[in-house]
């Protein structure tokens, strides 16, 4: 197991005091903390190497394009997508990647009688854009769903596919439940029958072994700030044959082939749809939060983060009055533990923890119609990486149960 | 509804209340203790129309008019966080026994900051007790004709 106490130390940040106490961080699911190589990386590019990227003929600019496709080069090496099948887009996060594949692709190829499948576990980010998409296309919006445990129901997904299928998206790890998807096999099902498929890695890639190739989707997209990166960095990759018959997202510089002054030809992917100024030194230092994951090796991080979920469940589950929410062991699920106390609202339960320098999520995470199948409006999110230990989910553990004393006082 | 029974302070009597709690954990007890104190509010209320909008927690609001002995709305709520509960209870003793247009006019404007709640409920929160303010001004403004 990783040893969170001492990870710790590369990150600056937990010297920090929050209303006196040392800072408990339990929630990476939201974004992570950053490690002092990443921080140096991105202020020693200003430092050293500051230029805009693509067009500059000098020293710097060249040096700041290096660096960017360095970047672009290493994030598709760690998550496995072989150069020869799939492009490397970079985007601002998820968010942007999955509604570039809806608005480049969706939009432009899917019809009435069309359908496109997604699941009950779906963040907004990977729900409303497809919702968009039905609408102004006149496609039906189906939804696969969750079992009791917060597992995804396979038989009923396969249920929703039929011939009208022409995309499938759905979440490669849930960001409330921390359920873990079989990715490949799912793709490799829909794969048979012609289907695009969309995988949101957001709460996946930073904290397990993804091979992107291996899974063989047609797009996979992932944002860098919850792994360690700079914020306002994502990566989309696309196979080859569907990015070639996209048409741009955005229009402007750096996507351009030829411009005149009536028509324009677009470059080829991955610059077709990287329009105007990336975020060039935070995709540099991105480089550095890959490497120090390389480092500890993706499958101790996921190893770490099962430990982590399998503690979490068993302390937290021993509270009574706490009802966990997803699955009730470590098996295929991360340390993303969402649950309701008593009945104390989530917000209540969030300033208290606050009180005492715990930093948890609350509310309906960008999920609502999960919530609303959880027959919940809000739960309390506690989520674990690799700088957290069991010491952390003791203090959350105890902090939990005087929450319950406190809600329960009058003043008399 | 029946008739209101409901302790009624001015804002200078709750700040006065307030200002004796010199830690946030008795300070907000007492905010939850005051809304324990509203008084029933019926299940059948809880409707989607009376829900406040722009609130993190569910909120509810109800209103009727009085005219004996003089005009006067009377306002119940109910909130699913013992906190936003405290928080609408406030807003309903503040504005309690008043005509509609007493209420439209009612400016309490920085009672957040008075009530020394500023540095611990989040942006969010503050923005649903605004919501709060607006929605018992709308209802208020039904009542002027």
């Amino acid at each position: 197991m990783l040893d969170g106490r001492k990870i710790r130390d590369d990150f600056p940040i937990f010297e920090r005091k929050i209303r006196g106490r040392d800072l408990v961080f339990l929630d990476t699911a939201a974004s992570s903390q950053k490690p002092n190589c990443v921080i140096d990386s991105l202020s020693q590019f200003y430092r050293d190497s500051n230029a805009n990227v693509h067009r500059g003929l000098y020293v710097l600019s060249m040096e700041a394009t290096h660096k960017l496709e360095q970047s672009r080069k290493h994030v598709a090496e760690f998550a496995g997508a072989n150069p020869d099948e799939y492009y490397t887009v970079f985007v601002r996060g998820t968010t942007e990647a999955i509604n570039l594949v809806a608005c480049s692709h969706a939009l432009q190829s899917l019809g009435s009688g069309d359908e496109i499948l997604i699941t009950e576990l779906e963040h907004h980010a990977n729900l409303v854009p497809w919702q968009m998409v039905a609408k102004q296309t006149g496609a039906t919006l189906r939804y696969a769903q969750i079992d009791a445990d917060g597992r995804l129901d396979l038989d009923h997904f396969f249920d929703q596919v039929n011939d009208k299928t022409k995309l499938v998206s759905f979440v490669h790890a849930s960001n409330v439940l921390g359920t873990i998807n079989p990715a490949k096999e799912i793709v490799s099902r829909l794969n048979e029958r012609g289907i695009v498929t969309m995988i949101d890695g957001a709460q996946a890639v930073p904290t397990m072994p993804v091979n992107v190739s291996d899974i063989g989707c047609s797009a996979y997209a992932f944002s860098a700030h919850k792994m360690l990166g700079p914020t306002g960095v994502g990566v989309l990759f696309l196979k080859k044959d569907l990015a070639d018959n996209m048409v741009p997202y955005q229009l402007g510089g750096g996507m351009i082939f030829k411009v005149k002054y009536d028509t324009t030809r677009f470059a080829d992917p991955p610059e077709r749809f990287e329009a105007g100024t990336p975020a060039f030194a935070e995709i540099s230092a991105f480089s550095s939060a890959l490497s120090y994951l390389e480092e500890l090796g993706m499958d101790n991080v996921l190893k770490h983060e099962q430990q982590m979920a399998s503690y979490m469940v068993e302390t937290l589950g021993k509270i009574e009055g706490l009802k966990l929410f997803g699955p009730p062991d470590d098996h295929d699920r991360l340390a993303i533990v969402s649950f309701e106390l008593d009945n104390i609202h989530a917000h209540d339960l969030g300033m208290f923890l606050d009180f005492q320098g715990i930093c948890v999520r609350v509310g309906h995470h960008c999920a609502q119609p999960l919530m609303e199948k959880l027959n919940t409006t809000s739960t309390t999110r506690a989520s674990a990486y690799i700088y957290n230990s069991e010491e952390d989910i003791d203090i959350l553990a105890s902090a939990l149960r005087e929450a319950q004393s406190y809600f329960s006082r009058t003043l008399g | 509804m029946g008739t209101l029974n409901q302790e009624i302070m001015t804002v200078d009597e709750l700040i006065a209340r307030f200002e004796v709690f010199d830690d946030w954990e008795e300070r907000y007890l007492y905010l939850m203790d005051l809304g324990r104190k509203l008084p029933a509010f019926d299940e059948s209320w809880k409707t989607e129309e009376n829900l406040v909008e722009g609130c993190v927690s569910q909120v509810w609001l109800v209103s009727k008019i009085h005219h004996e002995p003089s005009t006067r709305v009377e306002f119940r709520a109910d909130s699913d966080s013992q906190i936003v509960k405290g928080l609408v209870s406030i807003l309903i003793m503040l504005h309690s026994n008043q005509s509609p247009a007493d209420i439209i006019s009612h400016d309490i404007d920085g009672l957040f900051t008075k009530l020394g709640l500023t540095d611990h409920l989040s942006p969010s929160r503050k923005n649903g007790f605004y919501a709060m303010i607006r929605r018992l001004r709308a209802l208020a403004s039904t009542y002027v004709s």
